[in-house]
């Protein structure tokens, strides 16, 4: 479960910011796993007893993003009853709604790779009337960011440095650790309204 | 005892200020010559006359006006009021808890007349004459909570209670100290309080949560918050901080006694009947430093709190970078004498 503190649990921080566990496998009727990029070494890495039985009841939705086909031979090798590649997170979460809306109860949500993912399958989830806190997630690879402006309330997509720039208004933002479920995204906040002279350099830090 | 209303402003020509009697009946927020956070939630109950605890929902002489302004923050700004789709019922709630309180405490000003879902009501201040049926949203020019909290002072956050937690999940949040209702709206306690520093570590949180999920119907709790405002500016929301940001700038010696204001908060909570929910009313009161210190007592002590202060809650509060300017003004009102415990003027 979430609870699980994970090596890759980014620094001690706010309440607000998520925490992420391990995936472990559940013994639901259905299993159906969201991930992308490295997202996918986590659904290998999974212990399961009787893997055939449990995949022939499982649902793979995989993003590769940067990994390429580095992981999609092994993920094939599985066997899950469906297994589904897409070219974007966007594609995917439509796939995710649709398969949402027809789930049967008994149905473990599994999300696994870049927070940017995991919280973006959470929020369609959330919607869709699931518990934010029966769902189990494991972030894997790059620590990049989705930030809400709070000003223009416009996101920035797999934000790296601190502070950025608002891809829509331009302002120059401090990315915050508070993070908001429903929005899928960290807090931005204009770090030089108090003196606009104030230009700090850009540092990649969500490496 | 009829309030006179008066006309003013919260933004550009900012022509806000305090009468001398309203001075008298600031919530200070001190009771002793230094602050800590505490739990500090007692029973919203005692009334003392004159004060602004004697009523359920305080109207003073800004009421007019800071309705107004609230009308010109949701024109720019939908997006600070919004309800989540379950919590229609604790609007309803809302609107019947302050038109009954407002009735009963106003009769001059407010009149709630009521036959079975029928209802009409009067509000002579804002001019306005409203026949509605109780639980029909078409009947109403607005949802439940928005209509009722466009004619309240302050913000107003509808906590749902589950899980053993309190959920942000409705509110109109036009005068708050920098904080995104929209961003915030859907977490729970621990989360939407989780930027703010030392009092998760001194269990502040724990405590109060523990206190209001017990909280009883017509029992209704308070605690004061407060901070530091530039101008009298009811909108200083995050949303416009890259606008109103700049104005920390602008303190200087010659204008620290009107430009800094002490901004306190009046909460309290309210359980409510039908939905179970929390009504969490945030009022917000300003105050000048000049006209703070025509109260000796409040002089001195507001002196002494700011010199001694934590270093990070005047970072997190935000006025670190002015402080020592404010304090060197303070100082000409603090002679030292011994101030008397509680709230009160003297």
């Amino acid at each position: 479960m979430v609870a699980i503190m994970s090596d890759d649990t980014p620094e001690k921080s706010i309440i607000s910011r998520p925490m992420y566990g391990r995936l472990s496998a559940g013994n639901s009727t259905h299993h159906l796993f969201v991930a992308d990029a490295e997202g996918a070494q986590a659904i290998l890495d999974m212990q399961v007893p009787n893997a055939s039985e449990f995949y022939s009841r499982a649902h793979i939705i995989y993003i590769p993003r940067d990994s390429g086909n580095r992981y999609l031979s092994s993920l094939q090798a599985l066997n899950a009853k469906q297994f589904y590649t897409g070219p974007s997170i966007a594609t995917a979460l439509q796939r995710l709604q649709q398969t949402l809306s027809t789930a049967h109860m008994g149905l473990q949500l599994y999300l696994a790779g870049t927070e940017g993912l995991i919280g973006q399958a959470m929020q369609v989830a959330m919607n869709a009337g699931m518990d934010y806190a029966v769902i189990q997630t494991e972030h894997r690879g790059s620590r990049a960011r989705r930030v809400q402006c709070v000003h223009c309330k416009g996101i920035t997509e797999d934000v790296t440095t601190q502070p950025v720039t608002c891809s829509h208004c331009g302002l120059l933002l401090l990315v915050r650790d508070h993070y908001s479920r429903r929005i899928a995204a960290f807090q931005g906040v204009c770090i030089n309204a108090e003196d606009p002279s104030y230009v700090p350099e850009k540092q990649e830090i969500f490496k | 005892m009829s309030i006179q209303f008066k006309q003013e402003t919260f933004r550009d020509d900012f022509t806000f200020s305090n009468s001398p009697e309203q001075i008298q009946r600031f919530p200070f927020p001190f009771d002793k010559d230094s602050f800590m956070y505490s739990v500090n939630l007692e029973p919203h109950a005692d009334g003392r006359k004159d004060s602004a605890y004697e009523a359920s929902f305080d109207v003073d002489e800004h009421y007019v006006s800071e309705m107004h302004d609230r009308a010109l923050v949701l024109d720019e700004d939908p997006l600070r009021c919004q309800s989540l789709p379950h919590m229609t019922l604790a609007g309803w709630d809302v609107l019947e808890l302050i038109m009954t309180e407002k009735s009963r405490d106003y009769p001059d000003l407010f009149t709630l007349e009521r036959k079975g879902n029928q209802c009409h009501w009067i509000n002579r201040p804002l001019e306005i004459d409203q026949h509605f049926t109780f639980g029909d949203e078409t009947t109403l020019p607005h949802g439940p909570m928005e209509y009722i909290t466009r004619q309240a002072q302050g913000d107003f956050c509808l906590l749902d209670q589950r899980n053993d937690n309190l959920w942000m999940d409705a509110g109109i949040v036009t005068t708050q100290a920098d904080w995104s209702l929209d961003f915030d709206i859907g977490m729970n306690f621990f989360e939407w309080h989780a930027p703010v520093p030392l009092a998760h570590e001194m269990g502040i949180f724990q405590r109060a949560l523990k206190f209001l999920l017990n909280i009883q119907q017509g029992r209704p709790a308070r605690r004061l918050n407060w901070t530091l405002t530039i101008n009298p500016r009811l909108d200083t929301s995050p949303e416009n901080y890259h606008k109103w940001g700049i104005d920390k700038a602008t303190v200087a010696p010659e204008n620290v006694g009107d430009k800094v204001h002490l901004r306190v908060e009046l909460q309290t909570f309210w359980r409510l009947p039908r939905s179970n929910a929390l009504l969490f009313p945030i009022r917000c009161y300003l105050i000048k430093m000049s006209e703070l210190v025509t109260v000796p007592k409040w002089g001195r002590r507001t002196h002494r709190v700011l010199r001694d202060i934590p270093p990070e809650l005047a970072d997190y509060k935000g006025f670190a970078s002015y402080r020592d300017t404010l304090v060197a003004w303070l100082s000409q009102y603090d002679d030292g004498e011994k101030t008397s415990p509680g709230v009160w003027p003297e």
